[in-house]
């Protein structure tokens, strides 16, 4: 892992800028450089919101993700949006309700993330913990240590072991 | 050592506390609305105090009452928030009160472009209060710069009693980046000179012989002088014609003859140079990028990066137009600091401009074939 940009995609509300910032205290923990940004104004409320994320062992210069390596979609909207700026050769992880883009040129996983946190989590709140897991698992930017940390030092007090459990069930959707 | 995930309006607030700022007016305005919230957060538990006034006008009317009883003090805002500034930041200068203006800057003119970046505001940054003046206008480009920047607005508006503008991205005042928090050590921190004489022999605005501004009394400690945005005599009262040229030139001079300790940059691989980029905050984190991948292809290209923009760095500019074949500046406006750099640079060398007014940052591919054009011819 020398450099890698994220865009975390999905609708305002998912907390996928929370997510963002959890994986890049996350990568501060393991001694990498992180930038996370956001879109603001009115494309951020409702419709496809997204946050992005750099990680680096170097110094970042350029502070936006133009083509991202990794794209995480969770509603078809953003996945639409966002799809154009995935990098050929580069990671999608989609949920499951969402339709499979006509993209050969990537590595797709279409995986339960809404319904994990619905369903098995009975918190829908916590489907961008489960996220990180996924995208950890498949993609090993961080440590797990450092995530769970990261996790715990950013929800709200009280819900650490609903988050953290929703961390495992995100490793635990990808053998 | 601390090290944090940190938003650069954030570090802001951070930065204005570890300087000891004891006072905030302002009034909200995207993209600067976070350090308003931060600042009214944060003051209380310091024995602070944060307002939020009707408008900016008053905010910047407070923010000089306040720095007046002794309190370093700030104001933050963005695009039109700053044109209202402009009249009572002209009787900070005239009145020599320090404080620190922080413009976040986002598309103009008028409501323009409130939630994107932009670089618009550097002529208005200089020249946006009426009448003849200099003022010290700083711009950072990191999240970690923005902390050690807005210590520094304060104490160069300390020492030369005067405001200072720190100018802010949208890009950098929104966004997380890692910041390292500097020990105590690591930071000096200035604070204005009181007067040592007593009240009665204190002339508000006397400078003593081997000083650069006057001794400052804060209202409230028994010192009694008069404050006004009228030419005045040292006794602080208007003075009318007779004074107006001796007291004007000190207040020029205070910071024209003291660039050498007001004027920071950055050079980046400018050695060997025959191109120099020069750009400042977040365009200058394109160039850079822009800058590797060029050198990788044997292009030498280096870049000039001015940290403070007013009053611009003359002498290293003059020095750098006789070092290269071009100088490309890089800015998200139409060409407001080429305008600089082409007065200074522009009798040695070829200067151009390169800049964009749709509200994004300008990305380092852009960059990249502009200045391979220049090679081309």
């Amino acid at each position: 892992m020398k450099h890698k940009e994220l865009r975390l995609s999905g609708s305002g509300g998912q907390g996928l800028i929370t997510g963002g910032i959890i994986l890049a205290e996350a990568a501060l923990h393991d001694g990498l450089n992180a930038i996370q940004s956001q879109s603001y104004g009115p494309e951020a409320r409702g419709g496809a919101s997204k946050a992005e994320v750099i990680l680096s062992e170097e110094a970042i210069d350029y502070p936006k993700v133009e083509k991202s390596d990794i794209l995480l979609s969770l509603t078809q909207l953003s996945c639409d949006k966002y799809i154009g700026g995935l990098k050929s050769g580069g990671i999608l992880i989609i949920d499951e309700s969402i339709e499979t883009p006509d993209r050969d040129d990537v590595t797709i996983y279409r995986v339960p993330i809404l319904d994990t946190a619905t369903n098995k989590l009975n918190k829908s709140m916590v489907a961008n913990i489960v996220a990180l897991g996924v995208i950890n698992k498949i993609t090993n930017l961080v440590s797990k240590e450092s995530l769970e940390k990261a996790v715990i030092g950013r929800v709200p007090k009280g819900t650490e072991e609903l988050n953290t459990s929703a961390l495992y069930e995100g490793y635990n959707l990808i053998n | 050592m601390t090290i944090k995930l940190m938003q650069g309006n954030e570090a802001c607030v951070e930065g204005a506390l570890r300087a000891g700022m004891k006072f905030y007016a302002g009034y909200p305005i995207t993209p600067s609305t976070e350090i308003a919230e931060i600042s009214a957060v944060e003051l209380p538990k310091i024995g602070g105090k944060f307002i939020q006034m009707e408008d900016e006008i008053s905010s910047m009317g407070a923010t000089i009452g306040a720095s007046l009883t002794g309190l370093k003090s700030m104001t933050a805002t963005s695009g039109p928030g700053f044109s209202l500034k402009q009249e009572n930041l002209g009787y900070g200068i005239i009145s020599e009160v320090p404080c620190v203006v922080v413009n976040v800057q986002r598309g103009g003119p008028s409501t323009g472009l409130p939630t994107s970046p932009a670089q618009g505001d550097i002529m208005q940054s200089k020249w946006g209060t009426h009448g003849d003046h200099s003022i010290i206008v700083l711009y950072p480009n990191s999240v970690r710069e923005i902390y050690d920047i807005t210590i520094r607005s304060f104490n160069l508006s300390e020492k030369y009693r005067t405001p200072v503008i720190l100018l802010l991205d949208e890009v950098i005042g929104h966004m997380r980046e890692r910041i390292e928090i500097p020990k105590d050590a690591e930071i000096e921190i200035i604070d204005r000179k009181k007067p040592t004489c007593s009240p009665e022999e204190y002339k508000a605005y006397e400078v003593k012989e081997g000083e650069i501004v006057p001794d400052m009394a804060a209202f409230g400690s028994g010192y009694r002088y008069h404050v006004t945005g009228l030419v005045h005599s040292e006794t602080g009262f208007p003075a009318g014609a007779t004074k107006a040229e001796g007291l004007m030139r000190r207040l020029i001079d205070k910071i024209e003859d003291n660039t050498e300790d007001i004027c920071t940059f950055e050079e980046y691989m400018l050695d060997d140079a025959d191109t120099a980029i020069v750009a400042f905050g977040c365009t200058s984190r394109s160039a850079k990028s822009a800058i590797k991948s060029l050198r990788k292809d044997g292009y030498k290209v280096g870049m000039f990066r001015p940290i403070t923009i007013w009053p611009s760095p003359e002498k290293q500019l003059e020095k750098l137009s006789k070092e290269v074949k071009r100088i490309l500046v890089v800015e998200m406006n139409d060409g407001q600091y080429y305008l600089e750099v082409d007065r200074i640079a522009g009798k040695n060398t070829k200067v151009e401009k390169y800049g964009r007014l749709n509200g994004e940052i300008i990305p380092p591919d852009e960059i990249i074939s502009v200045v391979k054009e220049g090679y081309n011819g």
